[in-house]
C-alpha cells in the first residue's frame, strides 16, 4: 500500500472498486440533495414571487443557512438525524437551497408583465400561466442557480464521509492523514472532474434553444433521480455487525487491510471521521469502531477495548520530536521537555483526555493539574531569552501536552513560547516542523514509522510490535534523514483499538479480535 | 353588446375611474380618448375582468361578466395591447394559436386559421416558425392582432394597438385595420391619447379627463357640437385637420358644380376630405363619385373640393 515507487495511476486502478463506487456515491449524493433542493426550493421560489413581501425573509434564511460552516453543520445533524446518508443529504439539501430559491424568484419576478398580463388576458388560468410562461421563461435562469447548486453539492458531498456518507472525501481526507498523496488525488481529482463534466453539461443546457427547454422541464427531475439513484445501490451488507472505521484506519498495514489478512476480518464496514465515531458507538449506530487506546471517550462512552491478540497495531509511545537546529539555539530546551519523560501513562492519559474530550475543561486547566498534582508546576518566569514555538495535532490530547510543554519551558527556563496547535493530521504538523514553522511537536513512533518514513513491509512489520526497536529506528532514521531528534517517550502507548460497547461485548462474549472474527463467521 | 353602468376603481389614494357609463352597440368601434393617466387602460381592462372595478356593473351580451368564469370570459373577448405582449418563447405560429390550444381545437383547424389570419394580416407564410424578436414592430404588433382574432371573438379590446410604432408604420398599419373584413363585424373598444387616429377609425369617440367621461359622442358631434370648453380646447390645435377628416365627399354633394368628365377616377362617397386631398397631392388631377346608385356622378378638381368645403363649413356652423 505504501510502496514508494507506487504512481497515481498505479494506486487508481488497484483500488478501482472503491473509486467507482465512491464515485457513485458521490454522485448519488450530490443529485439526490439537488433533487430534494429542486423539490423545495422551486416551489418556496414561486411562491415568494407571488407573494414578494416574503422574499426578504425567506431569502435571508436561506443565505444564513448556507454561511453554516459544512463541518458544524454536518455535526449539527448527527443529533437529529444520527449517522450515514440521512444527515449528509440534508446539508447538502440546505446548501443547494439558497441558489435555486434565488434563481427561481429573480427568474419569475423578472419576466416582463406585458407578457404575464397577456397569458392572463387570453384566458390561460394560473397553473398554465405558470407552466406554458413563467417557468418556460424563467427556466434559464433557473438552471443558473442548478448549475450553481450542483457545483456547491459536488464540493460540499467530499465532507460526507465524516459521518459515514461515503463519496470521494473518503480518499481525500483518509489520504491526507495517512499522507498518501496519491490517495488524495485519487479522491480529489475524480471530485474535480465531477464538478467540471456537470458544471459543462449544465452550461451546454442552458445554452440550448429555447423551444427545447421545455421538454428538458420534464427530462431533468428524472435525469436527478436516476443519478441519486446510484447511492440507493444495495451495499454489500456482509455482516451481522457493523463497523466505523476512520479514513486513515480504512488505508493503513495496522489497520483494516492488517485486520483483513492477519485476522481474515469480514465486517460490515463505513467509513466515518474520528469526530463522531464514539458517539455513534454509543448510540448503537456502529458495533466495532477503529478508536484510540488513551482516548477519554472510551470512558465516557462506556467503550472496551477488543484485544489484538495476534498484534497487529503497533505501539505508538508518544515523544517530543525536535528541531536539532533548535536544541543547539535553545540548549536548556531537550532536560525541560524530558521532564515529563515516563511521567504519564496509558490510563492517566485516559482520564486526561475524558476531562477535556467529555468533561470540556480547557487543555490548559487539565495541564496544570497534572503538573500539580506531580510536583512539576512551577510559575512562569516572564523570560525573554528568545520564542520557542510548539505545534500540535488537531486533537485533546496533543493539545494537553502542548501546554504542559508551555508551562514546564515557561517555568523552568527564561524562554518565551508560542504555540501554533491544531496543525491538523500528522501531514500538515510534520511539514511544519521540517520548515522551519515550529521547533518541536509531540509524536508517535509508530506514526513516525508507518506515515512518516514509510520503511519496506518487511522492515516495518520486523520490528512494529517491540516498543523499543521500533523507538531505535525512527530516532536513527530521523536523525540521519530529517534533522530530528526523538526525545525520551513520554510514557502512554496510544495506538489503534477496536473498541466495541462494553455491555455488547459481555452479552456476545467477544473480547478479542479473534473472538469477534468467529463470533462474525458464526452469524 | 357592451355595458359600463356606473363602474369605478381606484389604486390606493388616486381614483383612476370615476362612475364611467357607456354602451357600445354591436359591431360598433368605440374609441377612449384622452391624456395619458386619465384612466383609458384601468376602463378597459374592467371589461375583461383583468382589472375588478370597485364599483358599478360591466354587462356584455346581457350577461354580468363579473358572474362569469374570467377565463372562459377572457378566451371570448380579443385583446391587443401596446407592445403586443408576444411570448418570446414561442413561435409566430405558436403565439397565434395560444387561444385556440386553450378551447382545444384540433391542429388541423388551428393551422388552418393561422394561415388564412397570416394571409390577410400580410404576414409571409414562412413567418410561422420564426420567433417574434425576429419581427419588425409592425410585423409583431401584426402577430399580436392575428393572436386576437384567432378565435374569432365577438368583442375585441385594444389598448394603443399602434402606439409604439413609427409613424410610417403606424399610417400603413392603421389603413390596412381600417380595410379588414375581419374587423368590421365586432364590437370594438378601442384606447389611444392620439386625436388624429380616433378621429380616423372611429365610430364614436368617448372622451375622458382625470377618470371621467366629458363628452362621448360620434366624431361630428365632437367636433361641431362640444359639450364644454374641455372639448374645444383639447381639439383646438388639430381642428382644421379634424374637420377635413371627419366631412366626407357626400356631405359636400349640394356644394359641388354640376359637371361629369371621363377622366376622373371613380371613389367612395364615404371618402373623407382629408383622403380626397391626399388623393390630388400624389398627383391626381380629378375624381368622381355618385351620392348613390341613383344619381349621376360628379367629377371634381382640388378647386372645387375646397370651393365646396369652405361653403359647406359656413352652412354647417350656422344651423
Ligand atoms: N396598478 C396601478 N396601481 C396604482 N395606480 C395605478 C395603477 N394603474 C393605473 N394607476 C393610476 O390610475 C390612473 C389611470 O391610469 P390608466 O388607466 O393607466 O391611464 P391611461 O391608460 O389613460 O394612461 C393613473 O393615475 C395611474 O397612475
Ligand atoms: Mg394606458
Amino acid at each position: 500500500m505504501n510502496e514508494p515507487q507506487q504512481n497515481l495511476w498505479q494506486f487508481m486502478s488497484g483500488e478501482s472498486d472503491k473509486l467507482l463506487n465512491q464515485t457513485f456515491q458521490h454522485l448519488g449524493l450530490t443529485f439526490i440533495s439537488l433533487f430534494l433542493a429542486v423539490a423545495v426550493g422551486l416551489p418556496l421560489g414561486i411562491f415568494i414571487a407571488r407573494k414578494r413581501k416574503l422574499s426578504g425573509s425567506v431569502l435571508a434564511v436561506a443565505g444564513v443557512l448556507q454561511t453554516i460552516p459544512s463541518i458544524a453543520l454536518l455535526g449539527f445533524m448527527i443529533p437529529i438525524l444520527g449517522i450515514g446518508a440521512k444527515p449528509a443529504i440534508v446539508a447538502l439539501l440546505i446548501y443547494a437551497l439558497l441558489p435555486i430559491i434565488r434563481n427561481t424568484y429573480t427568474g419569475i419576478v423578472g419576466i416582463s408583465a406585458e407578457v404575464k398580463e397577456a397569458a392572463i388576458a387570453m384566458g390561460m388560468s394560473k397553473m398554465q400561466v405558470l407552466f406554458k410562461v413563467e417557468l418556460p421563461l424563467a427556466m434559464p435562469v433557473i438552471l443558473a442557480g442548478v448549475r450553481t447548486a450542483t457545483v456547491i453539492n459536488v464540493g460540499v458531498a467530499t465532507l460526507a464521509s465524516y459521518i459515514a456518507a461515503g463519496g470521494l472525501g473518503e480518499f481525500i481526507f483518509g489520504g491526507i492523514s495517512l499522507n498518501n498523496t496519491n490517495m488524495i488525488l485519487a479522491g480529489a481529482i475524480p471530485a474535480a472532474l465531477l464538478a467540471i463534466i456537470l458544471d459543462a453539461i449544465l452550461a451546454a443546457i442552458q445554452k440550448m434553444n429555447v423551444k427545447k427547454f421545455r421538454k428538458m422541464l420534464y427530462i431533468f427531475p428524472i435525469i436527478f433521480l436516476v443519478l441519486g439513484g446510484f447511492y440507493l445501490l444495495p451495499k454489500a451488507y456482509g455482516s451481522s455487525l457493523t463497523a466505523g472505521f476512520t479514513p486513515e484506519f480504512m488505508g493503513r498495514q495496522d489497520g483494516d487491510l492488517g485486520l483483513k489478512s492477519v485476522y481474515g476480518l469480514k465486517i460490515h464496514t463505513i467509513v466515518i471521521s474520528d469526530a463522531v465515531m464514539y458517539q455513534a458507538a454509543y448510540e448503537k449506530e456502529l458495533d466495532i469502531i477503529s478508536g484510540y487506546s488513551t482516548d477519554g471517550r472510551l470512558k465516557a462512552f462506556k467503550l472496551t477495548i477488543l484485544k489484538d491478540d495476534k498484534g497487529i497495531f503497533p505501539p505508538y509511545y508518544a515523544a517530543p520530536i525536535v528541531r536539532q537546529a533548535s536544541l543547539k539555539q535553545f540548549p536548556e530546551l531537550e532536560g525541560v521537555l524530558n521532564l515529563l519523560s515516563g511521567k504519564i501513562t496509558d490510563s492517566i492519559m485516559t482520564e486526561l483526555n475524558y476531562r477535556t474530550d467529555y468533561l470540556h475543561q480547557t487543555p490548559e486547566r487539565v495541564a496544570k493539574d497534572f503538573l500539580i498534582g506531580c510536583g512539576l508546576y512551577k510559575s512562569a518566569r516572564g523570560g525573554k531569552k528568545g520564542v520557542i514555538r510548539i505545534g500540535s495535532k488537531i486533537f485533546g490530547e496533543q493539545y494537553i501536552l502542548a501546554e504542559m510543554y508551555r508551562m514546564l519551558i515557561q517555568g523552568n527556563t527564561d524562554y518565551e513560547v508560542a504555540t501554533k496547535t491544531g496543525l491538523g493530521g500528522t501531514k500538515i504538523c510534520f511539514d511544519a516542523l521540517m520548515n522551519d514553522q515550529i521547533d518541536f511537536y509531540p509524536e508517535y513512533t509508530g506514526t513516525g514509522l508507518l506515515v512518516l518514513l514509510k520503511p519496506d513491509p518487511r522492515v516495518s512489520k520486523k520490528m512494529a510490535h517491540d516498543r523499543d526497536s521500533t523507538y531505535q529506528y525512527v530516532s536513527r532514521q530521523f536523525s540521519q534523514k530529517f534533522n530530528i531528534k526523538w526525545l525520551k517517550p513520554i510514557g502512554f502507548n496510544n495506538s489503534y483499538a477496536l473498541m466495541m460497547r462494553q455491555k455488547q461485548s459481555k452479552d456476545l462474549d467477544v473480547y478479542s479480535i479473534t473472538t469477534l472474527q468467529k463470533y462474525l463467521d458464526k452469524n | 353588446m357592451i355595458k359600463l353602468e356606473k363602474v369605478s376603481k381606484s389604486f390606493h389614494d388616486t381614483l383612476a375611474v370615476k362612475t364611467v357609463s357607456f354602451e357600445v352597440k354591436e359591431g360598433e368601434n368605440l374609441i377612449l380618448l384622452g391624456t395619458s393617466g386619465c384612466g383609458k387602460t384601468t376602463t378597459l381592462k374592467m371589461i375583461n375582468r383583468l382589472i375588478t372595478p370597485d364599483a358599478g356593473e360591466v354587462i356584455i351580451n346581457g350577461k354580468n361578466i363579473a358572474q362569469e368564469n374570467p377565463e372562459l370570459l377572457r378566451r371570448g373577448i380579443g385583446y391587443v395591447m401596446q407592445n403586443n405582449g408576444l411570448f418570446p418563447h414561442y413561435t409566430v405560429g405558436e403565439n397565434i394559436a395560444i387561444v385556440p390550444q386553450l378551447l382545444k381545437w384540433d391542429q388541423k383547424k388551428t393551422f388552418d386559421r393561422t394561415k388564412e389570419l397570416m394571409a390577410k394580416l400580410h404576414l409571409p407564410d414562412e413567418y410561422i416558425n420564426m420567433f417574434p424578436h425576429e419581427l419588425s414592430g409592425g410585423q409583431q404588433q401584426r402577430v399580436g392582432l392575428a393572436r386576437a382574432l384567432v378565435a374569432d371573438p365577438a368583442v375585441l379590446l385594444m389598448d394603443e394597438p399602434f402606439g409604439a410604432l413609427d409613424n410610417v408604420t403606424r399610417a400603413s398599419i392603421r389603413k390596412e385595420f381600417k380595410g379588414l373584413e375581419e374587423l368590421k363585424r365586432k364590437t370594438i373598444v378601442m384606447v389611444t391619447h392620439d386625436i388624429q387616429e380616433a378621429f380616423e377609425l372611429a365610430d364614436r369617440i368617448c372622451l375622458m379627463d382625470k377618470g371621467e367621461i366629458i363628452q362621448i359622442g360620434t366624431t361630428k358631434e365632437l367636433l361641431y357640437q362640444p359639450s364644454s370648453d374641455f372639448v374645444i380646447k383639447f381639439m383646438e390645435s388639430e381642428r382644421l385637420s379634424l374637420e377635413f377628416r371627419v366631412t366626407t365627399l357626400y356631405d359636400l354633394w349640394h356644394d359641388l358644380p354640376e359637371k361629369n368628365s371621363s377622366n376622373a377616377i371613380l371613389v367612395s362617397s364615404d371618402l373623407s376630405v382629408w383622403d380626397a386631398l391626399n388623393c390630388f397631392r400624389s398627383g391626381v388631377q380629378e375624381i368622381a363619385f355618385s351620392k348613390d346608385e341613383t344619381a349621376e356622378g360628379r367629377s371634381i378638381d382640388i378647386n372645387d373640393l375646397t370651393l365646396a368645403f369652405n361653403r359647406y363649413q359656413i352652412r354647417y356652423q350656422h344651423e
